[in-house]
């Protein structure tokens, strides 16, 4: 179990495809993301998970460089974020799925293809990955929300960007076919892609090579899907989570809390966490 | 701004376009509808359609092409696309001048069509030449399109943007030359008037139905591009890749 947390940890070492320092976010008056450290690494599959309002889609938005008022260091692929050569080598579906309703699927598709200049037969390419063959000729607004939403995610998949940014992709979804994202998932980051994926369905929390956990605007956990159950002691991840978040609020944990959860702000000796943790983060967009 | 992704873009719209028959009968057919009704409604009256059908072959296609425009723009920028093509190589040029060139050949077949009708079904008779008259209605059709992609920017949603209308084209038809020439307008009206586009393009049409030619012609030819390539760039320019 030792062994297995320290070789999830050591790739740690290699160059990090996103990197945060003290990255806020305010809408308004209220500060949607508070200070956030992170790290995703390069080829893996990184779970972004929190519950619906805590941040997540201001984070996304931010690594793709699209969210206005954000200050602190962020850092991707070696560049500001948002920087223009980014523009190619990172991809990103927004959580409602972000196609044209009235094209047909292979018409999105072609058409995101040549404006990323990815080559030719590109959109029939990321048609077959997402399984979508069938729909291929058909309107988007003929299809199911679960439908739509993987014309999205194909759309995200053009012209083999390094980093994948997906805004909750598997939605909707039922579980067979959920089961097959997640293969593509990693077979992506097999090929050496970095993905970063949100949900707020905490059993997918397991699906992913490392996990940043958020609450409330910010990072109250960093990291890995056995690492999680190790040190909370919890039998799933909706109890470590729970676990984590009672820890970092300083009260009792659990009714058997096993382990005291070790979140990454204590580690990091954060004052943060020493009992008011909770960040003043709002609703997500 | 690359040509081959301001094309793909304008081929993308005229695509949706065409999957609407609906809106494609409305882009071509209900201007030359309106002229034909409002030749009817004066068909006992010498003159009078001779007199104000030419303003109201400008007016027609301006409105109408302002109002699809900033409606389908603002659609894109609600339903999360415009929001994917910014984390793209889009340029902001190549997506609005995309759309300018998908709207303005829109509007020039509709410009045709309306022209066409006025003068053929409805007899509308001009001094000057009548292919003039298409010249000028294209160049108000862009311009509504120029304009639309402008207000747009300034809407939060589909509603907001149909209320652009009262506010931003109501007045240039109201002190456009059309119910009163614009040299009879109290002064400071008169003053306003030219500071508004539309007040051109009645003056364009009155040129080519006057028979005018050269600078009474090509002056307001000249202030209508030049307001519509203005509006192009500003919109461009207010377009962010950031939005809070």
């Amino acid at each position: 179990m030792m062994n297995k947390a320290a070789t999830e940890t050591s790739t740690d070492a290699a160059p990090d495809a996103v990197r945060a320092t003290g990255l806020t976010v305010r809408r308004g008056r209220r500060t949607v993301l508070d200070g956030i450290d992170l790290r995703v690494p390069r080829g893996r599959v990184t779970g972004l998970l929190g519950p619906s309002g805590c941040g997540k889609s201001t984070l996304m938005r931010a690594v793709v460089g699209v969210q206005a008022n954000a200050s602190g260091e962020l850092r991707v692929l070696d560049l500001p974020a948002g920087a223009a050569p980014l523009r190619r080598r990172v991809a990103y579906a927004t959580q409602a799925a972000s196609v044209y309703d009235d094209l047909t699927v292979r018409q999105n598709l072609r058409y995101f293809a040549r404006v990323l200049g990815a080559p030719r037969g590109d959109a029939e390419r990321v048609i077959d990955l997402v399984g979508l063959s069938q729909q291929a000729g058909q309107r988007v607004d003929a299809l199911s929300g679960g439908q739509r939403n993987r014309v999205s995610l194909a759309a995200a998949l053009l012209g083999e960007p390094e980093l994948i940014v997906l805004d909750e992709p598997t939605v909707g979804l039922d579980p067979v076919l959920r089961a097959e994202l997640w293969e593509l998932f990693h077979r992506l980051a097999g090929e050496g892609a970095t993905l970063l994926v949100s949900s707020h369905v905490m059993d997918e929390a397991l699906r992913c090579d490392r996990l940043l956990l958020m609450r409330a605007g910010r990072i109250i956990a960093d990291t890995t899907p056995s690492e999680m159950l190790r040190t909370t002691g919890a039998g799933d991840p909706e109890a470590a989570f729970l676990a984590i978040i009672a820890a970092q609020e300083g009260g009792p944990a659990l009714p058997e809390p096993g382990r005291a959860a070790v979140p990454r702000h204590a580690r990091h000796g954060d004052p943060a966490s020493d009992g008011t943790a909770v960040g003043t983060g709002g609703e997500e967009r | 701004m690359t040509p081959a992704r301001t094309l793909s873009t304008a081929a993308r719209v005229l695509r949706q376009l065409t999957h609407d028959p609906r809106s494609v009968a409305l882009v071509l057919i209900a201007p030359a509808l309106l002229v034909g009704l409002f030749s009817w409604l004066f068909s006992d009256q010498p003159g009078v359609f001779d007199r104000l059908g030419g303003p109201i072959l400008a007016l027609f296609p301006f409105i109408l092409m302002f109002l699809i425009t900033s409606v389908t723009t603002l659609r894109e920028r609600r339903s999360g696309t415009l929001e994917r093509l910014m984390t793209t190589p889009l340029g902001k040029a190549d997506f609005i001048v995309g759309y300018a060139l998908a709207f303005g050949l829109a509007a020039t077949l509709q410009a045709t069509i309306t022209v066409g009708f006025a003068v053929i079904v409805c007899g509308l008779s001009t001094t000057g030449p009548v292919w003039q008259l298409g010249l000028v209605a294209v160049l108000d059709a862009l311009l509504g399109t120029a304009l639309g992609l402008l207000a747009s920017a300034f809407a939060r949603t589909e509603f907001q943007a149909v209320q652009f209308m009262p506010v931003l084209v109501f007045p240039q038809i109201l002190l456009g030359g059309l119910f009163m020439p614009r040299d009879q307008m109290p002064d400071v009206l008169h003053a306003i008037s030219d500071w508004l586009p539309l007040s051109y393009a009645i003056d364009a049409v009155t040129a080519v139905t006057k028979g005018d030619e050269d600078w009474a012609l090509w002056g307001p030819l000249i202030v209508i591009a030049a307001v519509s390539a203005i509006a192009l760039a500003l919109a461009a320019a207010t377009l962010r890749r950031r939005t809070p």
